[in-house]
């Protein structure tokens, strides 16, 4: 019973990170349906800001908080950055072309962004301080519950709550949830779409930079190549969902966390990779519009 | 030309990126022996290269911007200068001629080590050319094609090590089974929207090369397999350079008989189906044509030539593992279609010599090749979706009635 | 009188909670121009796509009788290609060429239903594929020639005029030898010499014997044209008849104008 009270917790940690990862794919794709392939590697620069300053600080010898402050602030300023700097370059200038052309130029963007870490960092695998400490009310069930998996999952709860309240009830959410809608007539009633696409991107890469964060400091190792398979995995959790659905994103994130969780404890983990690969292929299929999505009519 | 307040705004888009590109590009830390490294040299370069940049982008809209717009009538002046070289007759066979004496004389010309490296372009060209029938002529953006590869790779290195057959009877079984891949995919999976079946190709290519890590008893995982026979001649055993100049012969013919399939493909009833099917869906099935046949048919004869590659990898190399199999491959073989142009022979050609061999001869730039690549997917499609050979339809004369 | 080449009954489809068409009945004889009209949204563009298999209706039937048959064949259900392999070819109202494409290639893919060769012929280039071939391009030429489009036969189609790629848009229709043409609003955004030279070409088409069915908003063209009309609303016929019962149908007069014009 412990074991699997370990692999549900486990799975949930797994899930919530997804979960962060799946919401920028989840939203630009709802906002001007496009795969944002680069996802995944701003991801990755968040998790490499935060290693960079979270080291530079420690040997500075800054107490553990400011550096967990500190570099969580500065993952997601970065990111973001990172995330608007691409929609202006390359995405922004192929809006009225063929569906096909901002994948590739997407896909490009990652490579490219890939390599780029690997120049001006290293290909090898980098140790990440241990940012959060075990806690010790945490003792008594340290042998289920990590005390990462618990901030992790209370961390997420937290942004997600904020999240839903921006998209809910503030002026730029409900400008997003109309842009979703229907771009043209938004741009009429003088939303400026192009600061809300940026304002998606920055959202989501901040997101994604926060995930990554606590992904580095929980697995203890990050390298330049992290970003391609979490990309892949939250955005096949956002596939299963329904892509463009928010609250699809995160059900979608912890249905493919825990199910990779219990197959890894009680199955093997050789194939744990596959799995999240054959259960993207399967739903593309078989549903493609997700467990939340809305079935897409093409106009004639 | 460059007004003050072009240039204040490059300043400023030159100052943006220094910061952005402040902690990965100045930084750099050793957490074991805490030590901190600050490039600030990086953070010059990445400003004044910005900056360079920024105006040679501004000069091009600038020059496209002051340029006639092009008149119905003009069309054909902007044909590119190879296409229209070749299309003369006489022209045509002195230049194809000249190429095949030059390709003949080559090997004798140069080093193995080069030969050897002309092969490996070759075969990229012969990768894209294939790619392109998916890709560039059906428009089914293909994100899995390296998984064909490996089926053609691994037939040929599991039948010879296995049963020991040789390679040229496995170069139709490597093909037919990459096809039949193709086909078992293609199927479920053609169904689905564009930018969906770029994800599930990519999916089942990682698949395909995880299936090969992991399943030891099958494929002797990560370690892959050695020893795998060159191809013979005639029975008999060639020495090292013999069995490269042979390769190289090989791939040479190879080339040329793809290039006269893919040209025939091109402009028959099939090709022009593919290209509508690219065009519109929706107009093309409410022409009659059937789309998942049609589809289809690009799909598996793409797989096909990617596995018949992968037994000529797998019969050069002579050693294979999953990690000759990555995304990254498929990546490079779709920057050589984007770069060359989608649809173009000419195009897919000169942009497999160009991004196989610049980073071989420019040593230097080896290391910023990957950089390079997804540089130029991003740059091809913002500043010429039409690649660098745009690709010409055929021209019919009627006699008027 | 034989069967018409055309018989729709009962057509109805529904999008989630909304009847975009409601029981609808319409028939086309051979050799006819039949038109179909409506206000805005009234269903009729909805109608042609579930006739030509892109939608597939909730209920009701849609049976084709081609010449020399004796029985109809039902069209409900089947893949658009094949509706048009059957025998039933379309325009679209918000032109679909090949734009990529030659004027001439766009033509030629209209052939491709009614040719054969695939990988081996396309390779080979057989007798039989170049005679397929020779065909192909003959037939397409000739009807370039009919809509006054043959000078224009290698130019890219999205080169061409608005009018002119409405034009190519029929004669890649009628490369496919329907026995039903169907047009979705033909003039529309036509001048008016466009829309006399379209109504003149319309005419000689039929004369070669050929059915079609229209949807068209521009009523000179209509009036012109049909040997019947039929009018929609809110998914729904509302009238039925020659030009000259629907011009007086008060129905029809309320529909277009939104009022009651008996009071």
């Amino acid at each position: 019973m412990d074991y699997f009270i370990e692999l549900f917790c486990s799975g949930l940690s797994r899930g919530a990170i997804y979960a962060l990862i799946a919401l920028g794919y989840t939203m630009v794709y709802g906002i001007i349906g496009l795969i944002n392939f680069a996802h995944g590697e701003i991801y990755m620069i968040g998790a490499f800001t935060s290693f960079i300053v979270a080291t530079v600080l420690s040997i500075l010898g800054f107490p553990l908080l400011a550096i967990v402050a500190l570099s969580g602030v500065a993952a997601a300023v970065w990111a973001s950055a990172y995330g608007y700097t691409i929609e202006k370059i390359a995405y922004k200038p192929l809006r009225h072309a063929p569906r096909l052309s901002p994948l590739i130029s997407a896909i490009g963007m990652s490579i490219f962004l890939q390599n780029y870490v690997l120049l001006a960092q290293t290909s090898d695998f980098l140790p990440f301080p241990e940012l959060i400490p075990d806690f010790e009310f945490m003792e008594p069930i340290a042998h289920i519950v990590g005390s990462s998996d618990i901030v992790i999952f209370i961390t997420t709860a937290v942004v997600m709550a904020v999240l839903t309240y921006v998209i809910k009830f503030t002026r730029i959410g409900k400008a997003m949830r109309a842009t979703a809608q229907d771009r043209t007539m938004a741009m009429l009633v003088g939303i400026n779409v192009n600061n809300i696409i940026s304002a998606t991107f920055i959202i989501g890469s901040a997101l994604a930079a926060i995930g990554g964060l606590l992904i580095a400091s929980h697995i203890g190792q990050i390298n330049f190549y992290i970003g391609f398979l979490a990309g892949i995995k939250a955005f096949t959790a956002a596939v299963l969902g329904g892509i463009g659905s928010i609250p699809g994103a995160v059900l979608g994130s912890f249905i493919l966390g825990l199910t990779e969780s219990f197959a890894t404890g009680y199955v093997s983990s050789d194939y744990e990779d596959v799995f999240a690969f054959s259960l993207l292929v399967l739903i593309l299929l078989f549903k493609p519009s997700g467990l939340l999505g809305k079935a897409e009519t093409q106009k004639v | 030309m460059f007004s003050l307040k072009t240039l204040r705004t490059g300043v400023l888009i030159s100052l943006w990126f220094v910061f952005l590109t402040f902690p990965l590009m100045v930084i750099k830390v050793d957490p074991l022996e805490r030590i901190i490294q600050w490039r600030w040299k990086n953070a010059l370069l990445v400003g004044i290269g910005t900056f360079l940049i920024y105006l040679v982008v501004q000069y091009l809209n600038y020059r496209k911007e002051h340029q006639p717009p092009a008149k119905v009538e003009d069309t054909k002046d902007q044909v590119s200068f190879i296409h229209k070289f070749i299309a003369d007759p006489i022209q045509r066979k002195l230049l194809f001629g000249g190429l095949l004496v030059i390709a003949a004389i080559f090997p004798f010309v140069v080093s193995t080590y080069q030969t050897n490296i002309m092969i490996t372009a070759l075969m990229y060209v012969v990768l894209g050319l294939g790619l392109n029938i998916v890709v560039g002529m059906a428009g089914l953006l293909d994100l899995g094609f390296v998984a064909f590869y490996a089926v053609g790779a691994y037939s040929y290195a599991l039948l010879n090590h296995h049963f020991g057959l040789g390679f040229w009877e496995v170069l139709p079984i490597g093909g037919g089974l990459a096809a039949i891949a193709g086909i078992l995919l293609g199927f479920p999976v053609l169904r689905l929207r564009g930018d969906y079946l770029a994800i599930v190709t990519l999916g089942f290519g990682e698949i395909i090369r995880l299936v090969l890590e992991n399943w030891s008893e099958f494929s002797k995982g990560p370690s892959g397999i050695s020893n795998i026979s060159r191809p013979g001649f005639l029975g008999m055993e060639l020495s090292l350079e013999g069995s490269i100049l042979y390769m190289y012969y090989i791939m040479i013919a190879f080339m040329i008989f793809t290039i006269f399939v893919v040209n025939r493909l091109q402009d028959s009833r099939l090709g022009r189906a593919w290209i509508a099917l690219r065009e519109d869906e929706i107009a093309c099935q409410a022409m009659g044509i059937d789309k998942q046949k049609t589809k289809l048919a690009a799909f598996s004869l793409g797989a096909f030539w990617a596995g018949l590659m992968g037994v000529i990898f797998a019969a050069k190399t002579t050693f294979i593992n999953p990690a000759s199999f990555t995304f990254l491959e498929s990546a490079i073989i779709l920057s050589i279609v984007v770069l060359g142009g989608m649809g173009s022979i000419v195009g897919v050609i000169i942009g497999a010599l160009v991004l196989i061999l610049l980073p071989e001869y420019l040593r230097a730039l080896s290391e910023y090749r990957m950089l390079a690549f997804g540089a130029i997917l991003v740059a091809m499609m913002i500043f010429r979706p039409q690649g660098m050979i745009a690709t010409v339809r055929r021209t019919y004369r009627f006699q008027k009635k | 009188m034989s069967n018409p080449i055309l018989q729709v009954s009962g057509l109805t489809m529904d999008f989630g909670g909304i009847r975009a068409l409601n029981k609808l009945d319409l028939d086309v004889h051979a050799g006819e121009i039949v038109a179909l009209i409506g206000p805005n949204g009234a269903g009729k563009t909805t109608f042609f796509n579930c006739v030509t298999g892109i939608y597939t209706p909730t209920a009701g039937d849609v049976l084709m009788t081609r010449p020399g048959d004796k029985k109809p064949i039902s069209l409900k259900g089947l893949k658009p290609n094949y509706v048009t392999q059957k025998g039933l070819a379309r325009t679209f109202q918000n032109i679909r060429l090949f734009s990529k494409m030659t004027v001439l290639e766009n033509v030629m893919i209209g052939r491709h239903c009614r040719t054969k060769a695939f990988i081996l012929g396309a390779v080979l280039r057989n007798a039989s594929t170049r005679r397929e071939e020779q065909q192909i391009a003959e037939m397409s030429y000739s009807l370039l020639e009919k809509v006054k489009l043959a000078d224009l036969a290698n130019e890219l189609a999205e080169n061409l005029s608005y009018g002119a790629q409405r034009r190519l848009e029929i004669a890649r229709a009628l490369a496919t030898e329907p026995h039903l043409l169907l047009l979705d609003e033909p003039a529309a955004g036509m001048n008016p010499q466009e829309t006399q030279a379209l109504i003149e070409l319309i005419r000689e088409i039929s004369s070669d014997g050929q059915a079609i069915l229209l949807i068209e908003h521009d009523m000179k063209l209509v009036m012109a044209l049909s040997d019947r009309i039929y009018v929609m609303d809110y998914g729904k016929k509302i009238a039925e008849g020659n030009p000259e019962q629907i011009r007086t149908n008060p129905e029809v007069i309320k529909a277009y104008l939104g009022e009651d014009v008996d009071a």
